[in-house]
């Protein structure tokens, strides 16, 4: 532990961001730098628990305790070598976790937790600035060659791991960038792509083959997949979105958040892209559903420049506040006000959507909603639902986005060519422990293994199913 | 005394489920009278045996109160009786001197009695001895026990004719003891299926033995010769035992035929293994190759400890040695690092240490050869021994004074046996022989200092080393790390910790990770053996505040034939510790003096992973050590760095124990030295084992490589250097291992080394017969491919198939981390049973206790691996004792108010309160607010009130408001050692509740200054009863091997309640190794005292309970199933409270607000008694689930039926497999009940002080005041406490105005004279008293002076005990003469005067004032916190003797001269004290003298507190 008494003297601090006006002027991430004794004292409110909640909230087991410690004591290479052995890619992971560790850090019960995402962020950054993060290529190889199907963070870490164990892996991309979700998911302002590209380059440097605008099954045949390589990883995400099946759910300005955020990431990163425009340029923008990604389109349309937007929620509003329902250190379903939220929209609860109103074009000029009345189960969880009567009311929008989640990976293409068993989600059947497909040498991992889930534990997946795979090839020798 | 290893087959045979014969202990009174002068008188024998008499209540008896444990008597041959006696039989024994007398003990079955005597025979015509008779002797058994009876042998006397050809009595006797050793040798073949057997008492032609398995009060009346007036001796020296089992064993009653032992040898099996190793060199030229053939082996199994020490004597007495010399050779005084110590002294100690280690332990020994008699105490001084010498010339030796009453115008001495030293009588020359004028003769007979100085090398002489290892690169080390198991937190937590702050790092809470054969991780092979610890039976040492006792030298080489004095002995290389860097071991491996030199061994096996692989290699190392030896090498490096990917280091401790044992064997292993080049050593623990198995010395080259590969990448800070570094390390493990020896008691590492102090679980029979012979292991488990197989996986990690990992493992051990060592705590459970108890929810309860039980998956305890086995018809759960029943069944864990805060505290006791169970004060006191229903109506008293080593806040009220007084003897977590509470959580409250000085750290030491021995144990049990009749009194034990036959002696000293703890239970600050390595399972332990309870009917007088990481309903079953009538549950219990397993109790910012004394952070304390009340409920809502499944309607019914239990079927894990607990579930047959059913007799209805109270009720009533006088003896103990109880309930804590009960007394008091008397009560002694005075002393007052007719001067003499007003919290003794050792050790707030004071006085007070007028002993003031202490010091005692950690030494100001004027002026006002009117005399002449002895953290905080005034 760095300090015995860190918690006692400081409080728990996150960086400063630029005020919205300037923010939502670009799409860049807009943190102000950090204080130079920033790291210093937020890492040692750690109190180093006998039981670290903490690694038990991530999924990939960071070694939480140990950095702060290092980073206290500015053993900077140490709190890489730390944090590296448990997550190949903390730039990711630093900036756009929900951070579970946080949720169940020890001082959360009756205090703020230890900043433990931030000091993550900083310890990879200062590492590469430092110089002493490096490329590690592996001295010897083993002369078996893995196929990654899908370079999101899933792929990128199984990648990742099976070249280090000395395997030769190619990466397949069927969009023109590496990174998949990462990528074309999440915008700018969240992950600036500088950071995905700059571990492309080094992975490359390791002695991964990345081949972008692949599509498997399309442009690169699944018989010439089987013979060329020893063992497949399919990472291929979940990537089917839930639809909203409401009448007129046809009407022009209707669209799935996705295709909103990865246009707009191609337009950022200057990729043409040949769908049609969608901007919220002076629109009136609805998000339909309350996560992430949602967030995520409000940010977007207020940066093209949208009239006003509105977020609504099919549940309750949520407490400020952990109650019983929620006690530490679960990850507390409390309200999350983003970045995004900052900047300007409006968030309405308990309603949900009834239609989608459209003008005689077919152009959506509104949609219509329901006040919705909740009351709890024997649990405490809001499940109970009524509608409450002579509640429709309509709001006016040109734009809508519907960002409900995703149902499961894609089966039409690759998955169907392979003949992969799916669960009754629709996922790829792969157990935990395996992450073996019913096909010999087809592992998979991932959202497309999991369903929809965070990118940590995307990164988890990945490491995990490298394991096996190097398991299956060091067996067949 | 102990059994010890290596059981004779009978008692194997007989030896199911976990008792251990060899774990039997005992303790005892022991003491001679004797005339000077050699005058012979039937008077002698006839006031020895009174002596025995007046001493039975430190015997004991079993079940049958007519069946001691057993007593005796060694005299004079007394010629008259026999020669008369002997006439009977046609027996000519004309002339004394030429004959010789054997007391043989014959089986009853006449047939084999005859062949014996055959044997007999023939070996006398052997030996040229003429057999001239037999006389039975005459004995009387009428009012002996069934279970003695039934053991009784038949008694007769031998009498031989004195050989022409013998010249002297010495020769004679040497032909004897051939002729014992012979005969005994050959007839154990024809006695081997006697239950009785064949024994020899005595064979002497000066002395003759009367023992049997006897209270002793019945010695006189059953052998008739010892009441016939013609039995004349000059002496009688007589033992009676207190004995853990009730076995009966006549053989094993003392004296033996030298000597007779008041003690433990804590080392004995290293000291018989050293024995057997050298046996075969032994030549003498006092006797013929042929008859030292005759004589050996000298010793056979199934003894006890001080039967092998009277072996040993016998021996080295009869090859030539003089008796006191031979003690001084076996039981050394402390002489390494004495400043004071006379060099010729300490020569001789040096040069007997270069040719056999001590036979350590406590040990009071009267000894004799007919001719001198006398006595010796151990370095420790832990057994009490006093002396009166009288003008009628004769010499009074005994554990008590007053045993025999003796005219005190006839007492010209009294005096005390002192650590170290001996006292001895020459019957012949007619005096007294100081131990100054004995020593220096034998010390100087022999130029032992040439001897050294010509052949002894010094380390530090040798020339640097020729060749040099190149030390491991970076990349190497990282290598090498992996290959010997190193992990992260194994650098960053113990090993940095160490090289850091030259200590071993500290933890908290318990230990909940597997038992090594149970972990799914690989292990470390030191991980399967678990540290053994002193407790009840002998103390462990403070090897910190007694350092002066305690020594790591190690000497290598030398050894050899013990028989003569020779000074090749002395040709050896001495080392101050056993660690050595890597120069040291390079200068050793490269010595060479011609005839030194060293061979080094490579301990590496192949990774082919082929069954039999690790056992050649080992079979390959045994047999180079051989060679080895043959050529003559002296020393033998055992080496683990030739590694590859082709060879792995076979496990150090298994190659150095092989090794050592394949040369014992062989019987050379006393030749040669056996240095550990190893890697996979860094921890305590792992250089404890090592040598503990047989390593001389150990060289931890990857440990240090280690930490200098830390310090070069900056772990450390650039403050401190690489050398610092290193040297903090050596200094952790060395003060780390004397931690370890002292656990047990043992204070040199020379008898530590070799003595396998451990126990194993999880080895099989065929590792630990070859490479672990003789240690116990009672739970089988993995073999040697198994541990090839372990030792591989981490070979692998470093030179495996897989491309490296970038970092070492992260370990996981002490603390919880993913994917690694499994906790039974961990965010999971500590989750669900948080959320379970907070929401009353017992459907998560039972997911709680699923996950907890992990009955699927895993098994982290040895409960995992049981599955219950129903013999009987299930019934529906409403037939099952309701829920309220057994909720009164818990108790929750000691932790004091002080190591868990206020609230924490109090909401414990209110819960437990609330359900009807009891909570327990731990050893903090409790603050009196709690006595009385808070303004809720809520309860806050601890029904559970502990009296620990600390004794803090232990008043007489504190005492009078238990149901329950817990005597902790151990902690889980640490047995074995002391505590401390730091200064910082010293506050106000705590300062008061403790009766201590805010800010001021306060020490547990490790042993009760009360408790060395069993009979000491029952002496505080009658104390506490005393001091509160209506109370319940407990001992809490923790398992270990042989807790079972200590709980025994633990109910036959009449405690009604015994806690058996686990090892893995919780702390507030133990060192990490202590946590994990010390103690066993409470399942071993529990199961071992319910079966020897049980076999020594004793078990339905003691309720049993249990504690330890007990945490779910089936927990609770199984210890009810192996014994346990009530349970103890603390961790869980403050995880409901709230608490999240931080594991940094000992640094004060618990963040939930229980281990804290922050008041910020006690804010955040969330516990409530209602969920405390939840989770009790839960727990006996799952109990009544199980009971209904097995068919029990009760608790009483279910206790002790192990049938119910099996081993899990079907296990998956590869090392599960191998374990076998059907030692466990064996259950003894018997016909007594097996739960608590009849009451103990606690024997207070006859204490005299119900008389005091009697006459003094009327004024306890009125608050009036009387006066009353009686006389008193050696037996009235504990006298005055019963009165004070009375007055405590009356009056409370202020008790009564002062000198309002006044009572006068003559003679001798008895031990615990005054204990916890209370305010209002004054005792005034004239004469002399034992132990104990004024323990706990809660405000009365005490003087003593001697008997006004006596001629002695007072201040000379010893008038008082050891340990007198331990644990003192008010009130003042006055003290007309000299006091034994340890003089008011925790002392709180008594005020005493004393004419002088033995060793170790003042040490560890912490308040009061005690003014000494005369000299102190060695170590005065040890770990002195607080309180002042002022001595005369004419003699100058204090420059030499004051220990300065923790006081210093200052002038008096004008403030303390008038203290010390008006206490002497009370002194003399009480006492008529001579010394004291001289010095009022020419006070400030006087007062010159005077200087003061200030704590220095007390003086701080006094001076603050001025300030603050201010």
């Amino acid at each position: 532990m760095g300090k015995t008494d860190g918690f006692l003297l400081y409080n728990r601090e996150l960086p400063k961001k630029f005020p919205v006006e300037e923010r939502i002027r670009n799409y860049k991430e807009f943190y102000v730098p950090i204080a130079e004794d920033y790291l210093h004292k937020q890492s040692s409110r750690c109190m180093d628990c006998g039981v670290p909640f903490c690694q038990s909230g991530c999924p990939l087991g960071n070694m939480i305790p140990e950095f702060n410690e290092a980073v206290y004591k500015e053993q900077w290479e140490k709190a890489y070598e730390l944090l590296i052995s448990t997550n190949n890619f903390p730039e990711f992971t630093g900036r756009i976790c929900p951070a579970p560790c946080e949720s169940a850090c020890v001082l959360g019960i009756n205090n703020l937790p230890v900043a433990i995402e931030e000091v993550e962020k900083n310890i990879i950054e200062i590492a590469f600035e430092k110089g002493f993060a490096k490329p590690i290529i592996p001295q010897t190889r083993t002369g078996k060659k893995v196929a990654v199907v899908g370079s999101g963070p899933a792929g990128l870490a199984s990648a990742y791991q099976l070249n280090q164990m000395g395997h030769s892996v190619v990466v397949f991309e069927r969009d023109p960038e590496i990174g998949g979700l990462l990528r074309f998911g999440i915008p700018d302002f969240k992950l600036d792509k500088k950071i995905i590209e700059r571990r492309v380059e080094w992975m490359k440097q390791e002695g991964i083959e990345f081949k972008t605008n692949v599509n498997v099954g399309v442009n690169y045949s699944v018989e010439d997949l089987d013979r060329n390589f020893d063992a497949v990883v399919l990472a291929l995400g979940s990537t089917v979105p839930r639809d909203l099946m409401i009448p007129n759910r046809d009407a022009k300005g209707v669209h799935f958040a996705m295709d909103f955020l990865s246009q707009s990431n191609k337009k950022v990163s200057g990729i043409p892209f040949s769908e049609k425009d969608i901007n919220a340029k002076g629109k009136k923008v609805v998000v339909i559903g309350g996560g992430d990604t949602g967030a995520d389109c409000i940010g977007t349309s207020n940066r093209q420049g949208a009239e006003i937007i509105y977020q609504i929620y099919y549940k309750p509003i949520q407490p400020t506040e952990r109650d019983e329902t929620m006690p530490w250190p679960t990850m507390p379903m409390t309200l999350h006000i983003t970045s995004s939220h900052e900047e300007g929209c409006e968030r309405k609860w308990s309603v949900n959507s009834k239609e989608f109103v459209k003008d005689e074009n077919g152009n959506l000029i509104g949609l219509r909603l329901v006040e919705a009345e909740w009351t709890k189960d024997a649990d405490g969880q809001w499940n109970l639902y009524t509608e409450k009567p002579n509640s429709e009311f309509v709001i006016d929008c040109d734009l809508a986005f519907i960002a409900l989640g995703y149902t499961h990976v894609e089966h039409k293409g690759l998955v169907e060519d392979l003949d992969i068993t799916l669960d009754p989600k629709g996922n790829l059947i792969g157990n935990d422990k395996e992450f073996k497909t019913n096909k010999a040498k087809y592992f998979s991992c991932g959202d497309a293994r999991k369903g929809q889930s965070l990118v940590v534990w995307a990164i988890a997946e990945g490491r995990k199913c490298a394991n096996k795979v190097d398991e299956f090839l060091s067996v067949d020798k | 005394m102990k059994r010890a290893r290596g059981t004779s087959q009978k008692s194997i045979s007989k030896n199911q489920g976990l008792y251990l014969p060899e774990t039997e202990f005992d303790s005892c009174g022991v003491g001679f009278v004797a005339n000077i002068k050699g005058l012979k008188s039937f008077k002698i024998v006839s006031d020895a045996i009174t002596m025995l008499e007046n001493m039975e209540h430190r015997g004991a008896t079993g079940y049958e109160s007519n069946t001691g444990d057993g007593a005796g008597i060694q005299i004079q041959l007394p010629h008259e009786l026999l020669f008369d006696e002997a006439l009977k039989y046609g027996i000519d024994i004309a002339e004394p001197g030429q004959y010789g007398v054997g007391m043989l003990f014959f089986p009853q079955n006449n047939f084999i009695r005859q062949e014996c005597k055959e044997i007999i025979e023939q070996s006398a015509e052997k030996l040229g001895l003429k057999i001239l008779g037999y006389r039975p002797v005459p004995v009387s058994n009428i009012d002996l026990g069934d279970l003695a009876k039934s053991v009784e042998p038949v008694m007769e006397m031998l009498f031989v004719e004195r050989p022409f050809d013998i010249e002297t009595d010495k020769d004679f006797e040497r032909r004897l003891f051939v002729f014992k050793n012979y005969i005994s040798h050959q007839i154990t073949s024809v006695t081997s299926n006697d239950p009785i057997g064949f024994y020899v008492a005595s064979f002497s032609c000066k002395k003759l033995i009367y023992k049997g398995q006897l209270r002793s009060v019945q010695i006189r009346n059953y052998f008739k010769d010892l009441s016939d007036p013609r039995l004349r001796s000059a002496f009688g020296m007589v033992h009676s035992r207190f004995a853990t089992n009730t076995n009966p064993t006549w053989s094993l009653a003392q004296p033996f035929r030298f000597l007779a032992h008041n003690g433990e040898i804590n080392t004995i099996g290293g000291n018989l293994n050293w024995l057997k190793s050298s046996e075969k060199t032994f030549e003498s030229s006092n006797f013929t190759a042929q008859e030292m053939d005759m004589i050996l082996p000298i010793t056979k199994p199934g003894q006890s400890d001080s039967s092998y020490l009277d072996n040993m004597v016998e021996l080295l007495y009869h090859s030539g040695r003089s008796l006191p010399h031979t003690m001084m050779m076996l039981i050394p005084e402390a002489w390494d690092g004495h400043k004071q110590m006379e060099d010729y002294k300490k020569d001789f100690y040096e040069f007997h240490a270069c040719m056999m280690e001590p036979w350590d332990g406590p040990a009071s020994i009267s000894f004799t050869d007919g001719e001198i008699i006398g006595a010796t105490l151990d370095r420790n001084g832990l057994r009490p021994s006093r002396y009166c010498v009288t003008s009628d010339d004769r010499v009074i030796m005994a554990s008590e004074s007053g045993a025999l009453p003796v005219d005190p115008q006839k007492v010209i001495k009294r005096g005390r046996l002192q650590p170290g030293k001996m006292f001895l009588v020459d019957m012949k020359k007619g005096e007294i022989i100081s131990d100054e004028a004995l020593k220096k003769e034998i010390c100087t007979s022999r130029p032992y200092r040439d001897w050294l100085d010509k052949m002894k090398i010094n380390i530090n002489e040798l020339p640097s080393p020729k060749i040099r290892f190149n030390k491991l690169q970076s990349e190497d080390i990282f290598k090498y790390q992996k290959a010997f198991g190193y992990s992260r937190e194994d650098l960053d937590v113990v090993i940095k910790e160490m090289a850091e702050q030259g200590k071993e790092p500290i933890g908290s809470m318990g230990f909940d990770a597997p038992l090594a054969v149970l972990s799914e991780k690989p292990q470390h092979l030191s991980s399967y053996f678990k540290q053994l610890f002193a407790q009840v039976t002998n103390p462990p040492i403070d090897p910190i505040r007694e350092k002066l006792v305690m020594s790591l030298t190690t000497i290598l080489g030398g050894s050899g034939n013990l028989l003569e004095e020779d000074k090749n002995f002395a040709h050896s290389i001495k080392l101050d510790d056993p660690i050595l860097n890597n120069e040291q071991l390079e200068k050793l491996r490269s010595v060479d003096t011609g005839k030194f030199q060293s061979k080094t061994i490579y301990t590496y096996f192949k990774t082919d992973e082929k069954e039999g692989t690790l056992r050649k290699a080992i079979d390959r190392i045994c047999r180079y050590a051989i060679d080895a030896v043959d050529d003559g090498f002296e020393v033998i490096v055992l080496s683990d760095r030739s590694l590859d990917s082709g060879h792995a280091a076979i496990p150090s401790l298994l190659a150095c124990s092989a090794v050592h044992h394949h040369l014992i064997r062989k019987g050379v292993r006393r030749k040669i030295g056996i240095v550990m080049e190893v890697g996979d050593v860094w921890e305590v623990h792992h250089f404890a084992a090592l040598l503990g198995f047989g390593a001389t010395a150990i060289n931890p080259y990857l440990a240090l490589a280690s930490i200098r590969e830390m310090f070069h990448k900056n772990e450390f800070g650039s403050e401190i250097e690489l050398e610092k570094l290193k040297n903090n390390y050596r200094k952790a493990v060395g003060d780390g291992l004397l931690k370890i020896f002292s656990k047990m008691g043992i204070s040199t590492l020379q008898s530590y080394h070799g003595a396998q102090i451990f126990e194993i679980i999880g080895l099989n029979k065929a590792v630990v017969n070859t490479c672990f012979t003789g240690a116990i292991s009672r739970i089988d488990g993995i073999g040697f491919d198994e541990i090839a197989k372990e030792a591989l996986t981490k070979h692998f990690n470093a030179f495996g198939r897989k491309l490296p990992q970038q970092i070492l493992e992260p370990g996981g051990i002490y603390q919880w981390k993913p994917d690694n060592e499994y906790h039974q705590f961990n965010p999971q459970s500590v989750h669900l049973l948080q959320q379970a108890t907070w929401n009353d929810r017992y459907d998560i309860f039972k997911k709680y206790s699923r996950t907890v039980n992990q009955l699927s998956e895993k098994a982290s305890l040895l409960r995992g691996l049981m599955d219950f086995k129903n013999d009987r018809q299930s019934i529906s759960i409403d037939e099952v004792e309701p829920v309220e029943n057994i909720l009164k069944r818990f108790a929750t864990g000691a932790m004091s108010f002080g190591s868990i805060s206020y609230e924490a505290h109090s909401t414990l006791a209110i819960a437990m309160n609330r359900i009807g169970a009891k909570s327990n004060t731990g050893e903090g006191g409790e603050d009196e607010k709690r006595y009385v229903l808070d303004e809720n109506g809520n309860n806050l008293r601890s029904a559970i009130k502990q009296v620990a080593s600390g004794r803090f806040g232990v008043t007489a009220r504190y005492l009078a408001e238990a149901e329950e007084l817990q005597i902790k003897m151990a902690q889980g977590a640490k047995p074995g050692e002391g505590g401390q509470l730091p200064g910082f959580k010293v506050d106000e409250w705590i300062g008061k509740t403790r009766h201590s000085t805010p800010g001021v750290g306060l020490i547990s030491p490790p042993p009760h200054h009360d408790i060395y021995s069993i009979e000491d144990l029952a002496q505080l049990i009658f104390d506490l009863k005393n001091a509160n009749r209506h109370a319940r009194i407990s001992v809490k034990l923790v398992s270990k091997a042989g807790v079972g036959t200590i709980a025994s002696g633990v109910a036959k000293a009449k405690a009604d309640h015994i806690l058996i703890s686990g090892y893995d239970g919780g702390t507030g600050a133990s060192p990490l190794s202590s946590t994990r390595h010390t103690g066993l399972p409470w399942e071993l332990g529990l199961a071992e005292t319910q079966q020897t309870l049980i076999k020594n009917k004793l078990r339905h007088r003691v309720t049993l309970q249990v504690d330890g990481q007990v945490k779910t309903g089936r927990d609770i079953v199984i210890a009810t199933l192996l014994g346990a009538e009530e349970w103890g549950i603390s961790t869980s219990a403050l995880i409901v409270e709230g608490c999240i397993l931080m594991r940094k109790c000992h640094l004060n910012t618990c963040p939930v607000g229980i281990a804290t004394q922050n008041e910020e952070l006690r804010k955040k304390f969330k516990g409530k008694p209602e969920h405390l009340v939840s989770y009790f409920t839960f727990l006996a809502m799952e109990v009544r689930e199980i009971m209904a499944s097995l068919g029990f309607k009760t608790i009483d019914e279910m206790v002790g039926q192990s049938q119910c239990l099996t081993t899990k079927k079907n296990v998956s894990f590869w090392k599960h497999k191998q374990i076998d607990l059907s030692p466990i579930f064996f259950k003894s047959e018997t016909d007594l009940p097996i739960i608590k059913s009849e009451d103990q007799d606690h024997g207070i209805s006859d204490s005299l002080s119900w008389k005091m109270l009697e006459a003094s009720q009327n004024a306890i009533n009125e608050n009036q005041t009387i006066e009353a006088e009686f006389n008193i003896k050696n037996t009235d103990r504990t006298i005055g406490t019963i009165l004070s109880h009375e007055v405590t309930k009356k009056y409370g804590s202020e008790g009564m105005s002062k000198d309002s009960l006044k009572f006068k007394f003559k003679g001798t008091a008895g031990q615990s004279f005054g204990a916890f008397c209370n305010k209002g009560i004054t005792m005034i002694l004239e004469g002399d008293a034992n132990d104990y005075f004024g323990k706990g002393l809660s405000g009365a007052n005490l003087v003593v002076f001697p008997n006004k007719e006596s001629v002695i001067k007072a201040h000379q003499n010893s008038i008082i005990g050891n340990v007198a007003l331990y644990g003192a919290t008010s009130g003042k003794i006055f003290v007309c003469g000299m006091a034994g050792e340890r003089f008011a050790v925790r002392n709180s707030g008594a005020m005493a005067v004393v004419e002088g004071v033995g060793d170790h006085g003042c040490e560890y007070m912490t308040g009061g004032t005690v003014l000494i007028l005369g000299g102190v002993g060695r170590n005065f003031g040890a770990g002195m916190s607080g309180g002042i202490a002022y001595v005369w010091d004419v003699e100058r005692s204090l420059e030499t003797n004051f220990n300065p950690d923790m006081a210093d030494l200052e002038e008096i100001t004008e403030k303390d001269k008038s203290i010390i004027k008006d206490l002497i002026n009370e002194h003399l006002e009480m006492t008529k004290s001579e010394l004291a009117s001289y010095l009022l005399s020419d006070f400030e002449n006087n007062l010159k003298h005077i200087i003061k002895v200030y704590p220095r953290d007390y003086k701080m905080a006094m001076e603050n507190k001025i300030n603050e005034l201010k």
